[in-house]
Protein backbone atom coordinates (compact mmCIF):
# COMPACT_ATOMS: atom_id res chain seq x y z
CA UNK A 1 0.00 0.00 0.00
CA UNK A 2 1.14 3.51 -0.62
CA UNK A 3 -0.33 6.47 1.17
CA UNK A 4 -0.33 10.09 0.07
CA UNK A 5 -0.54 12.66 2.85
CA UNK A 6 -1.39 16.16 1.68
CA UNK A 7 0.50 18.60 3.89
CA UNK A 8 -0.91 21.65 5.56
CA UNK A 9 1.78 24.33 5.33
CA UNK A 10 2.45 28.04 4.89
CA UNK A 11 5.13 27.59 2.16
CA UNK A 12 7.92 28.21 4.70
CA UNK A 13 7.07 25.52 7.23
CA UNK A 14 4.86 22.53 7.86
CA UNK A 15 1.88 23.11 10.12
CA UNK A 16 1.71 20.83 13.14
CA UNK A 17 -1.56 19.05 12.21
CA UNK A 18 0.26 17.49 9.22
CA UNK A 19 2.19 15.39 11.75
CA UNK A 20 -1.13 14.01 12.97
CA UNK A 21 -2.10 13.02 9.43
CA UNK A 22 1.24 11.20 9.06
CA UNK A 23 0.54 9.42 12.35
CA UNK A 24 -2.82 8.25 11.00
CA UNK A 25 -1.05 7.07 7.83
CA UNK A 26 1.35 5.04 9.98
CA UNK A 27 -1.61 3.48 11.78
CA UNK A 28 -2.93 2.35 8.39
CA UNK A 29 0.52 1.06 7.44
CA UNK A 30 2.39 1.33 4.17
CA UNK A 31 4.78 3.55 2.28
CA UNK A 32 4.08 7.20 3.16
CA UNK A 33 4.63 10.06 0.76
CA UNK A 34 3.83 13.72 1.36
CA UNK A 35 2.55 16.24 -1.15
CA UNK A 36 3.42 19.91 -0.77
CA UNK A 37 1.40 22.06 -3.13
CA UNK A 38 2.26 25.71 -2.81
CA UNK A 39 4.17 28.63 -4.24
CA UNK A 40 7.77 29.26 -3.23
CA UNK A 41 7.41 26.34 -0.86
CA UNK A 42 10.99 25.02 -0.61
CA UNK A 43 11.02 25.76 3.13
CA UNK A 44 7.96 23.58 3.62
CA UNK A 45 9.34 20.78 1.44
CA UNK A 46 12.67 20.79 3.31
CA UNK A 47 10.76 20.51 6.58
CA UNK A 48 8.56 17.73 5.18
CA UNK A 49 11.61 15.68 4.16
CA UNK A 50 12.68 15.56 7.82
CA UNK A 51 9.37 14.20 9.16
CA UNK A 52 9.83 10.78 10.72
CA UNK A 53 8.47 7.88 8.70
CA UNK A 54 8.08 9.65 5.35
CA UNK A 55 9.76 8.08 2.30
CA UNK A 56 9.22 10.74 -0.35
CA UNK A 57 8.16 14.36 -0.63
CA UNK A 58 6.38 15.47 -3.81
CA UNK A 59 6.54 19.18 -4.47
CA UNK A 60 4.20 21.08 -6.79
CA UNK A 61 5.55 24.62 -6.67
CA UNK A 62 3.51 27.02 -8.77
CA UNK A 63 1.64 30.32 -8.36
CA UNK A 64 -1.66 28.54 -9.02
CA UNK A 65 -1.28 26.67 -5.70
CA UNK A 66 -0.34 29.75 -3.67
CA UNK A 67 -3.63 30.10 -1.83
CA UNK A 68 -4.77 26.49 -1.81
CA UNK A 69 -7.74 27.25 -4.08
CA UNK A 70 -9.85 24.10 -4.01
CA UNK A 71 -10.36 23.82 -7.77
CA UNK A 72 -6.61 23.83 -8.55
CA UNK A 73 -5.44 21.74 -5.61
CA UNK A 74 -8.15 19.12 -6.15
CA UNK A 75 -7.27 18.77 -9.85
CA UNK A 76 -3.62 18.25 -8.89
CA UNK A 77 -4.27 15.74 -6.11
CA UNK A 78 -6.78 13.72 -8.12
CA UNK A 79 -4.30 13.45 -11.00
CA UNK A 80 -1.36 12.24 -8.96
CA UNK A 81 -3.50 10.50 -6.34
CA UNK A 82 -4.94 7.77 -8.53
CA UNK A 83 -1.87 5.59 -7.92
CA UNK A 84 -2.26 5.48 -4.15
CA UNK A 85 -4.32 3.24 -1.87
CA UNK A 86 -5.07 6.08 0.55
CA UNK A 87 -5.08 9.87 0.27
CA UNK A 88 -5.38 11.75 3.50
CA UNK A 89 -5.06 15.10 5.13
CA UNK A 90 -5.96 16.62 8.43
CA UNK A 91 -9.43 18.07 9.10
CA UNK A 92 -8.76 21.80 8.82
CA UNK A 93 -10.81 24.36 6.88
CA UNK A 94 -8.32 23.91 4.05
CA UNK A 95 -8.49 20.10 3.96
CA UNK A 96 -12.26 20.17 4.37
CA UNK A 97 -12.44 22.49 1.38
CA UNK A 98 -10.50 20.54 -1.25
CA UNK A 99 -10.60 16.90 -0.13
CA UNK A 100 -14.26 16.07 -0.95
CA UNK A 101 -13.60 17.63 -4.35
CA UNK A 102 -10.68 15.20 -4.79
CA UNK A 103 -12.88 12.25 -3.79
CA UNK A 104 -15.63 13.20 -6.25
CA UNK A 105 -13.10 13.66 -9.09
CA UNK A 106 -11.82 10.14 -8.36
CA UNK A 107 -15.43 8.88 -8.06
CA UNK A 108 -14.83 7.53 -4.55
CA UNK A 109 -16.37 8.29 -1.17
CA UNK A 110 -14.62 10.39 1.42
CA UNK A 111 -14.54 9.33 5.05
CA UNK A 112 -14.46 12.54 7.04
CA UNK A 113 -12.65 13.17 10.29
CA UNK A 114 -11.52 9.67 11.19
CA UNK A 115 -10.76 9.26 14.88
CA UNK A 116 -9.46 5.71 14.68
CA UNK A 117 -8.00 3.18 12.24
CA UNK A 118 -9.41 -0.34 12.60
CA UNK A 119 -7.85 -1.75 9.44
CA UNK A 120 -6.75 -0.52 6.03
CA UNK A 121 -10.38 -0.12 4.92
CA UNK A 122 -12.23 0.32 8.22
CA UNK A 123 -12.24 3.48 10.29
CA UNK A 124 -13.95 5.07 13.26
CA UNK A 125 -15.46 8.52 13.07
CA UNK A 126 -17.68 10.65 15.29
CA UNK A 127 -21.21 11.42 14.13
CA UNK A 128 -23.99 13.52 15.68
CA UNK A 129 -21.51 15.99 17.15
CA UNK A 130 -19.54 13.21 18.79
CA UNK A 131 -22.57 11.71 20.51
CA UNK A 132 -21.99 8.48 18.63
CA UNK A 133 -18.97 6.81 17.08
CA UNK A 134 -19.53 5.00 13.79
CA UNK A 135 -17.25 2.26 12.50
CA UNK A 136 -17.37 2.37 8.70
CA UNK A 137 -15.86 0.26 5.95
CA UNK A 138 -15.00 1.57 2.51
CA UNK A 139 -15.30 -0.59 -0.61
CA UNK A 140 -13.57 1.96 -2.84
CA UNK A 141 -10.18 1.20 -4.38
CA UNK A 142 -8.81 4.53 -3.12
CA UNK A 143 -9.67 5.62 0.39
CA UNK A 144 -9.92 9.38 0.71
CA UNK A 145 -9.78 10.39 4.35
CA UNK A 146 -9.58 13.44 6.57
CA UNK A 147 -8.11 12.90 10.01
CA UNK A 148 -9.42 14.41 13.25
CA UNK A 149 -6.59 16.63 14.46
CA UNK A 150 -6.80 15.47 18.06
CA UNK A 151 -7.20 11.75 17.46
CA UNK A 152 -3.60 10.62 16.88
CA UNK A 153 -0.34 11.52 18.59
CA UNK A 154 1.72 13.50 16.10
CA UNK A 155 4.87 11.89 14.65
CA UNK A 156 8.25 13.51 15.22
CA UNK A 157 8.96 16.49 12.99
CA UNK A 158 12.64 15.46 12.86
CA UNK A 159 14.60 12.33 12.18
CA UNK A 160 13.43 11.43 8.69
CA UNK A 161 15.37 11.75 5.44
CA UNK A 162 12.87 11.54 2.61
CA UNK A 163 13.80 12.16 -1.00
CA UNK A 164 12.30 15.26 -2.61
CA UNK A 165 10.79 15.10 -6.08
CA UNK A 166 9.47 18.06 -8.01
CA UNK A 167 6.34 17.42 -9.97
CA UNK A 168 5.67 19.65 -12.89
CA UNK A 169 1.89 19.65 -13.04
CA UNK A 170 0.12 23.00 -13.36
CA UNK A 171 -3.62 23.06 -12.77
CA UNK A 172 -5.08 26.51 -13.05
CA UNK A 173 -8.83 26.16 -13.48
CA UNK A 174 -9.46 29.89 -13.79
CA UNK A 175 -12.71 29.34 -11.86
CA UNK A 176 -11.72 31.24 -8.75
CA UNK A 177 -9.29 33.88 -7.58
CA UNK A 178 -7.95 34.71 -4.16
CA UNK A 179 -8.53 38.31 -3.08
CA UNK A 180 -7.37 38.79 0.50
CA UNK A 181 -7.27 37.42 3.99
CA UNK A 182 -7.69 38.81 7.47
CA UNK A 183 -5.86 36.47 9.76
CA UNK A 184 -6.11 37.49 13.39
CA UNK A 185 -2.69 38.39 14.79
CA UNK A 186 -2.34 36.04 17.66
CA UNK A 187 -0.32 36.95 20.69
CA UNK A 188 -1.28 33.62 22.16
CA UNK A 189 -0.98 30.04 20.93
CA UNK A 190 -3.45 28.85 18.30
CA UNK A 191 -6.44 26.99 19.70
CA UNK A 192 -5.71 23.72 17.96
CA UNK A 193 -2.06 23.79 19.04
CA UNK A 194 -2.41 25.06 22.62
CA UNK A 195 -1.71 22.81 25.61
CA UNK A 196 -3.97 24.97 27.81
CA UNK A 197 -7.21 26.62 26.71
CA UNK A 198 -9.50 28.90 28.67
CA UNK A 199 -12.90 29.42 27.07
CA UNK A 200 -15.79 31.73 27.82
CA UNK A 201 -19.49 31.23 27.20
CA UNK A 202 -22.69 33.19 27.36
CA UNK A 203 -22.03 33.74 31.07
CA UNK A 204 -19.27 36.21 30.13
CA UNK A 205 -22.13 38.64 29.33
CA UNK A 206 -20.17 40.69 26.80
CA UNK A 207 -16.98 40.85 24.75
CA UNK A 208 -15.18 43.25 27.08
CA UNK A 209 -15.36 40.74 29.92
CA UNK A 210 -13.16 38.36 27.91
CA UNK A 211 -10.32 40.57 29.19
CA UNK A 212 -10.70 38.63 32.46
CA UNK A 213 -9.78 35.45 30.60
CA UNK A 214 -6.93 37.14 28.73
CA UNK A 215 -5.11 37.93 31.92
CA UNK A 216 -5.34 34.30 33.09
CA UNK A 217 -4.40 33.05 29.62
CA UNK A 218 -1.27 35.19 29.57
CA UNK A 219 -0.11 33.71 32.87
CA UNK A 220 -0.77 30.14 31.75
CA UNK A 221 0.44 30.56 28.15
CA UNK A 222 -3.06 29.51 27.15
CA UNK A 223 -5.20 30.06 24.07
CA UNK A 224 -8.63 31.64 24.44
CA UNK A 225 -11.72 29.94 23.10
CA UNK A 226 -15.45 30.50 23.22
CA UNK A 227 -18.70 28.60 23.02
CA UNK A 228 -21.02 28.98 20.07
CA UNK A 229 -23.43 30.87 22.35
CA UNK A 230 -20.74 33.51 22.98
CA UNK A 231 -20.00 33.74 19.26
CA UNK A 232 -23.67 33.93 18.30
CA UNK A 233 -24.17 36.67 20.89
CA UNK A 234 -21.42 38.63 19.14
CA UNK A 235 -19.01 38.67 22.12
CA UNK A 236 -16.08 37.30 20.12
CA UNK A 237 -15.27 36.30 16.53
CA UNK A 238 -16.16 32.90 15.11
CA UNK A 239 -12.56 31.73 14.77
CA UNK A 240 -12.53 31.40 18.58
CA UNK A 241 -15.40 28.94 18.55
CA UNK A 242 -14.79 25.52 20.08
CA UNK A 243 -17.38 22.90 19.22
CA UNK A 244 -18.95 20.73 16.58
CA UNK A 245 -19.23 23.64 14.17
CA UNK A 246 -16.01 25.30 15.30
CA UNK A 247 -12.66 23.92 16.32
CA UNK A 248 -12.08 20.49 17.81
CA UNK A 249 -9.49 20.72 20.58
CA UNK A 250 -7.89 18.33 23.05
CA UNK A 251 -5.45 20.28 25.23
CA UNK A 252 -3.89 19.07 28.50
CA UNK A 253 -6.09 21.53 30.39
CA UNK A 254 -9.39 23.04 29.29
CA UNK A 255 -10.99 25.66 31.53
CA UNK A 256 -14.64 26.35 30.67
CA UNK A 257 -15.87 29.61 32.17
CA UNK A 258 -19.56 30.50 32.11
CA UNK A 259 -20.21 27.72 29.59
CA UNK A 260 -23.30 25.60 30.21
CA UNK A 261 -21.98 22.66 28.18
CA UNK A 262 -24.32 22.27 25.22
CA UNK A 263 -23.81 19.04 23.27
CA UNK A 264 -22.31 20.94 20.40
CA UNK A 265 -19.66 22.53 22.65
CA UNK A 266 -18.81 19.27 24.41
CA UNK A 267 -18.24 17.70 21.00
CA UNK A 268 -15.35 20.06 20.48
CA UNK A 269 -13.50 19.69 23.78
CA UNK A 270 -14.40 16.54 25.66
CA UNK A 271 -11.21 14.74 24.61
CA UNK A 272 -9.21 17.25 26.68
CA UNK A 273 -7.03 15.57 29.32
CA UNK A 274 -8.23 17.67 32.26
CA UNK A 275 -11.42 19.74 32.17
CA UNK A 276 -12.24 22.48 34.64
CA UNK A 277 -15.69 24.08 34.75
CA UNK A 278 -16.51 27.33 36.48
CA UNK A 279 -20.23 28.07 36.42
CA UNK A 280 -22.71 29.49 38.90
CA UNK A 281 -25.41 27.02 37.84
CA UNK A 282 -24.64 23.76 39.65
CA UNK A 283 -26.95 21.87 37.25
CA UNK A 284 -25.03 22.97 34.14
CA UNK A 285 -24.22 19.90 31.98
CA UNK A 286 -20.57 21.01 31.74
CA UNK A 287 -20.06 19.63 35.29
CA UNK A 288 -20.82 16.12 34.01
CA UNK A 289 -17.65 16.11 31.92
CA UNK A 290 -15.49 18.25 34.22
CA UNK A 291 -12.69 16.71 36.27
CA UNK A 292 -12.82 19.71 38.57
CA UNK A 293 -15.97 21.77 38.95
CA UNK A 294 -16.30 25.04 40.78
CA UNK A 295 -19.82 26.35 41.40
CA UNK A 296 -19.17 30.07 41.62
CA UNK A 297 -19.79 33.44 40.08
CA UNK A 298 -17.16 33.72 37.37
CA UNK A 299 -16.76 37.46 37.97
CA UNK A 300 -15.43 36.61 41.45
CA UNK A 301 -13.73 33.31 40.68
CA UNK A 302 -11.73 34.31 37.59
CA UNK A 303 -10.01 37.33 39.22
CA UNK A 304 -9.25 35.12 42.24
CA UNK A 305 -7.77 32.51 39.94
CA UNK A 306 -5.77 35.22 38.19
CA UNK A 307 -4.36 36.41 41.51
CA UNK A 308 -3.31 32.89 42.57
CA UNK A 309 -1.37 32.07 39.41
CA UNK B 1 -30.84 34.37 -11.88
CA UNK B 2 -32.06 31.09 -10.46
CA UNK B 3 -30.83 29.90 -7.08
CA UNK B 4 -30.95 26.25 -6.04
CA UNK B 5 -30.85 25.40 -2.34
CA UNK B 6 -30.31 21.89 -0.99
CA UNK B 7 -32.24 20.93 2.14
CA UNK B 8 -31.60 17.89 4.32
CA UNK B 9 -34.01 16.36 6.81
CA UNK B 10 -32.08 15.71 10.02
CA UNK B 11 -32.69 14.97 13.68
CA UNK B 12 -33.50 18.28 15.37
CA UNK B 13 -30.48 19.87 17.02
CA UNK B 14 -32.22 19.88 20.41
CA UNK B 15 -32.70 16.12 20.49
CA UNK B 16 -30.43 14.09 22.76
CA UNK B 17 -29.08 11.32 20.56
CA UNK B 18 -29.43 7.76 21.84
CA UNK B 19 -27.45 4.92 20.31
CA UNK B 20 -29.54 1.75 19.71
CA UNK B 21 -28.65 -1.15 21.99
CA UNK B 22 -27.90 -3.42 19.01
CA UNK B 23 -25.35 -0.83 17.79
CA UNK B 24 -26.92 -0.54 14.33
CA UNK B 25 -27.45 3.20 14.52
CA UNK B 26 -29.12 5.90 16.56
CA UNK B 27 -32.74 5.81 17.69
CA UNK B 28 -34.88 7.71 15.17
CA UNK B 29 -38.27 6.51 16.45
CA UNK B 30 -40.58 9.39 17.41
CA UNK B 31 -37.68 11.80 17.24
CA UNK B 32 -38.31 15.37 16.13
CA UNK B 33 -36.92 15.96 12.62
CA UNK B 34 -36.03 19.38 11.20
CA UNK B 35 -34.41 21.18 8.34
CA UNK B 36 -30.63 21.03 8.78
CA UNK B 37 -29.73 24.37 10.47
CA UNK B 38 -26.97 25.19 7.96
CA UNK B 39 -29.44 24.59 5.10
CA UNK B 40 -31.80 27.05 6.76
CA UNK B 41 -29.01 29.63 6.53
CA UNK B 42 -28.51 28.66 2.85
CA UNK B 43 -32.20 29.17 2.16
CA UNK B 44 -32.27 32.50 3.98
CA UNK B 45 -29.38 33.75 1.85
CA UNK B 46 -31.17 32.70 -1.34
CA UNK B 47 -34.43 34.34 -0.28
CA UNK B 48 -32.59 37.56 0.57
CA UNK B 49 -31.02 37.55 -2.90
CA UNK B 50 -34.47 37.29 -4.42
CA UNK B 51 -35.85 40.01 -2.17
CA UNK B 52 -32.94 42.24 -3.22
CA UNK B 53 -33.82 41.65 -6.87
CA UNK B 54 -30.58 39.75 -7.57
CA UNK B 55 -32.35 36.41 -7.97
CA UNK B 56 -35.67 35.71 -9.66
CA UNK B 57 -36.43 32.26 -8.37
CA UNK B 58 -35.43 30.13 -5.39
CA UNK B 59 -35.82 26.38 -5.81
CA UNK B 60 -35.40 24.02 -2.87
CA UNK B 61 -34.39 20.39 -3.39
CA UNK B 62 -34.42 17.59 -0.87
CA UNK B 63 -33.37 13.97 -1.34
CA UNK B 64 -34.70 11.09 0.72
CA UNK B 65 -37.98 9.47 1.78
CA UNK B 66 -41.38 11.08 1.16
CA UNK B 67 -41.14 12.47 4.72
CA UNK B 68 -38.68 15.06 3.32
CA UNK B 69 -41.75 16.83 1.92
CA UNK B 70 -42.13 18.23 5.43
CA UNK B 71 -38.76 20.02 5.16
CA UNK B 72 -39.55 21.16 1.62
CA UNK B 73 -42.80 22.70 2.89
CA UNK B 74 -40.85 24.40 5.68
CA UNK B 75 -38.47 25.84 3.09
CA UNK B 76 -41.40 26.98 0.92
CA UNK B 77 -42.92 28.69 3.96
CA UNK B 78 -39.59 30.42 4.56
CA UNK B 79 -39.66 31.86 1.06
CA UNK B 80 -38.58 29.29 -1.55
CA UNK B 81 -40.70 29.51 -4.73
CA UNK B 82 -40.95 25.84 -5.57
CA UNK B 83 -39.66 22.49 -4.44
CA UNK B 84 -38.14 19.32 -5.83
CA UNK B 85 -38.12 16.01 -3.99
CA UNK B 86 -35.89 13.23 -5.24
CA UNK B 87 -37.56 10.34 -3.53
CA UNK B 88 -35.70 7.22 -2.42
CA UNK B 89 -35.76 4.88 0.52
CA UNK B 90 -32.08 4.01 0.04
CA UNK B 91 -29.41 5.28 2.41
CA UNK B 92 -27.91 8.22 0.56
CA UNK B 93 -24.23 9.05 1.06
CA UNK B 94 -22.68 12.39 0.08
CA UNK B 95 -21.27 11.20 -3.26
CA UNK B 96 -24.68 9.84 -4.30
CA UNK B 97 -26.40 13.03 -3.10
CA UNK B 98 -23.92 15.09 -5.10
CA UNK B 99 -24.66 13.01 -8.21
CA UNK B 100 -28.40 13.54 -7.80
CA UNK B 101 -27.87 17.26 -7.26
CA UNK B 102 -25.71 17.42 -10.38
CA UNK B 103 -28.62 15.97 -12.38
CA UNK B 104 -30.94 18.62 -10.90
CA UNK B 105 -28.40 21.35 -11.69
CA UNK B 106 -28.29 20.18 -15.32
CA UNK B 107 -32.10 20.26 -15.45
CA UNK B 108 -32.59 23.65 -13.79
CA UNK B 109 -29.39 25.49 -14.80
CA UNK B 110 -29.15 27.66 -11.66
CA UNK B 111 -26.43 30.32 -11.48
CA UNK B 112 -25.96 29.78 -7.79
CA UNK B 113 -26.29 26.64 -5.70
CA UNK B 114 -26.24 27.16 -1.95
CA UNK B 115 -25.87 24.34 0.57
CA UNK B 116 -25.18 24.11 4.29
CA UNK B 117 -21.50 23.50 5.09
CA UNK B 118 -22.40 20.28 6.85
CA UNK B 119 -25.40 18.31 8.06
CA UNK B 120 -25.63 17.94 11.82
CA UNK B 121 -26.27 14.19 11.68
CA UNK B 122 -23.33 12.72 9.76
CA UNK B 123 -21.09 15.80 10.11
CA UNK B 124 -19.47 14.93 6.78
CA UNK B 125 -19.08 18.37 5.19
CA UNK B 126 -18.67 16.91 1.69
CA UNK B 127 -21.75 17.36 -0.49
CA UNK B 128 -21.20 20.92 -1.75
CA UNK B 129 -17.58 20.33 -2.65
CA UNK B 130 -18.43 17.03 -4.37
CA UNK B 131 -21.22 18.66 -6.37
CA UNK B 132 -18.81 21.40 -7.46
CA UNK B 133 -16.32 18.78 -8.64
CA UNK B 134 -18.89 16.71 -10.54
CA UNK B 135 -20.49 19.74 -12.18
CA UNK B 136 -17.08 21.29 -12.95
CA UNK B 137 -18.04 24.46 -11.06
CA UNK B 138 -16.22 26.81 -8.74
CA UNK B 139 -16.75 26.51 -5.01
CA UNK B 140 -16.75 28.87 -2.05
CA UNK B 141 -17.18 26.91 1.17
CA UNK B 142 -17.86 28.10 4.75
CA UNK B 143 -19.20 31.46 3.57
CA UNK B 144 -19.83 34.27 6.03
CA UNK B 145 -20.54 36.94 3.40
CA UNK B 146 -21.68 36.72 -0.22
CA UNK B 147 -21.68 39.60 -2.71
CA UNK B 148 -22.97 38.89 -6.20
CA UNK B 149 -21.18 40.79 -8.99
CA UNK B 150 -21.28 40.64 -12.77
CA UNK B 151 -20.96 36.93 -13.48
CA UNK B 152 -19.08 36.44 -10.24
CA UNK B 153 -19.60 36.04 -6.53
CA UNK B 154 -17.19 37.49 -3.99
CA UNK B 155 -17.31 35.35 -0.91
CA UNK B 156 -15.76 35.85 2.52
CA UNK B 157 -14.90 32.45 3.97
CA UNK B 158 -14.37 31.38 7.56
CA UNK B 159 -10.93 29.77 7.67
CA UNK B 160 -8.73 28.62 10.55
CA UNK B 161 -7.37 31.75 12.17
CA UNK B 162 -9.61 34.29 10.44
CA UNK B 163 -11.29 35.18 7.17
CA UNK B 164 -10.39 34.81 3.51
CA UNK B 165 -12.06 36.46 0.54
CA UNK B 166 -12.20 34.80 -2.87
CA UNK B 167 -14.03 35.59 -6.09
CA UNK B 168 -15.64 32.71 -7.95
CA UNK B 169 -17.09 32.58 -11.45
CA UNK B 170 -20.82 31.87 -11.71
CA UNK B 171 -22.37 29.36 -11.78
CA UNK B 172 -20.89 28.57 -8.39
CA UNK B 173 -21.43 26.39 -5.36
CA UNK B 174 -21.54 28.14 -2.00
CA UNK B 175 -21.68 26.42 1.39
CA UNK B 176 -22.82 28.39 4.40
CA UNK B 177 -21.19 29.00 7.75
CA UNK B 178 -23.01 30.12 10.88
CA UNK B 179 -22.49 33.83 10.63
CA UNK B 180 -23.72 34.29 7.05
CA UNK B 181 -27.14 35.41 8.26
CA UNK B 182 -29.81 34.82 10.85
CA UNK B 183 -32.69 32.85 9.35
CA UNK B 184 -36.23 34.18 9.74
CA UNK B 185 -39.22 32.37 11.18
CA UNK B 186 -42.10 31.35 8.94
CA UNK B 187 -45.26 33.43 9.38
CA UNK B 188 -48.66 31.75 9.48
CA UNK B 189 -49.83 33.29 6.16
CA UNK B 190 -46.62 32.06 4.53
CA UNK B 191 -47.12 28.57 5.96
CA UNK B 192 -50.59 28.55 4.39
CA UNK B 193 -49.28 29.86 1.08
CA UNK B 194 -46.53 27.23 1.06
CA UNK B 195 -49.14 24.49 0.84
CA UNK B 196 -50.11 25.70 -2.62
CA UNK B 197 -46.59 25.95 -4.03
CA UNK B 198 -45.42 23.44 -6.61
CA UNK B 199 -43.33 20.41 -5.60
CA UNK B 200 -42.06 18.08 -8.34
CA UNK B 201 -41.09 14.55 -7.45
CA UNK B 202 -38.43 12.46 -9.20
CA UNK B 203 -36.57 9.27 -8.39
CA UNK B 204 -32.79 8.76 -8.73
CA UNK B 205 -33.55 6.17 -11.45
CA UNK B 206 -35.52 8.74 -13.48
CA UNK B 207 -32.53 11.05 -13.20
CA UNK B 208 -30.22 8.24 -14.28
CA UNK B 209 -28.05 8.44 -11.18
CA UNK B 210 -26.07 5.60 -9.59
CA UNK B 211 -26.64 5.78 -5.83
CA UNK B 212 -24.83 2.63 -4.71
CA UNK B 213 -23.26 3.05 -1.25
CA UNK B 214 -19.48 2.88 -1.12
CA UNK B 215 -19.23 3.00 2.64
CA UNK B 216 -20.87 0.49 4.94
CA UNK B 217 -21.59 1.31 8.57
CA UNK B 218 -20.49 -1.72 10.59
CA UNK B 219 -21.56 -0.43 13.98
CA UNK B 220 -22.49 2.68 15.92
CA UNK B 221 -21.49 3.00 19.55
CA UNK B 222 -21.84 5.63 22.26
CA UNK B 223 -18.62 7.57 22.87
CA UNK B 224 -16.37 6.64 25.77
CA UNK B 225 -17.70 8.35 28.87
CA UNK B 226 -15.57 10.56 31.03
CA UNK B 227 -15.21 9.61 34.66
CA UNK B 228 -17.22 11.85 36.96
CA UNK B 229 -15.03 14.53 38.49
CA UNK B 230 -15.11 16.35 41.77
CA UNK B 231 -16.64 19.64 42.84
CA UNK B 232 -14.07 21.87 44.53
CA UNK B 233 -15.12 24.38 47.16
CA UNK B 234 -12.85 27.27 46.36
CA UNK B 235 -10.49 28.76 43.80
CA UNK B 236 -7.57 27.93 46.16
CA UNK B 237 -8.57 24.27 46.16
CA UNK B 238 -8.92 24.32 42.38
CA UNK B 239 -5.45 25.76 41.85
CA UNK B 240 -4.00 23.30 44.37
CA UNK B 241 -5.59 20.34 42.53
CA UNK B 242 -4.40 21.56 39.15
CA UNK B 243 -0.84 22.04 40.46
CA UNK B 244 -0.42 19.02 42.68
CA UNK B 245 -2.96 16.39 41.60
CA UNK B 246 -3.47 16.86 37.86
CA UNK B 247 -0.05 18.54 37.47
CA UNK B 248 -1.22 20.54 34.45
CA UNK B 249 -0.06 23.95 35.66
CA UNK B 250 3.16 24.92 37.38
Amino acid sequence: MSILVVAEHDNDSIKAPTLVAVAAAQAIGGDIEILIAGSGCSGASDAASKIAGVSKVLVADNDCYAHQLAENIADLISEIGSGYSHILTVTTTSGKNYMPRVAALLDVAQISEISGVVSEDTFERPIYAGNAIATVQSSDSIKVLTVRGTAFDPVEAQGGSASVENIDIVKDSGLSTWDQEEIAKLERPELTAASIIISGGRGMQNGENFALLESVADKLGAAIGASRAAVDAGFVPNDMQVGQTGKIVAPDLYIAVGISGAIQHLAGMKDSKVIVAINKDEDAPIFQVADYGLVADLFKAVPELDALL
Amino acid sequence: MKVLVAAKRVVDYNVNIRVLSDNTGVDLNNVKMSLNPFDEIALEEAVRLREAGTAEEVIVVSIGSSACQEQIRTALALGADRGILVETEEEMQPLAIAKVLKAIVEKEQPQLIILGKQAIDDDNSQTGQMLAALAGLSQATFASKVVIGDGTATVTREVDGGLETITVKLPAIITTDLRLNEPRYASLPNIMKAKKKQVDIYTPEELGVDIVSRVKTLKVEPPAERKAGVIVESVEELVDKLRNEAKVIS
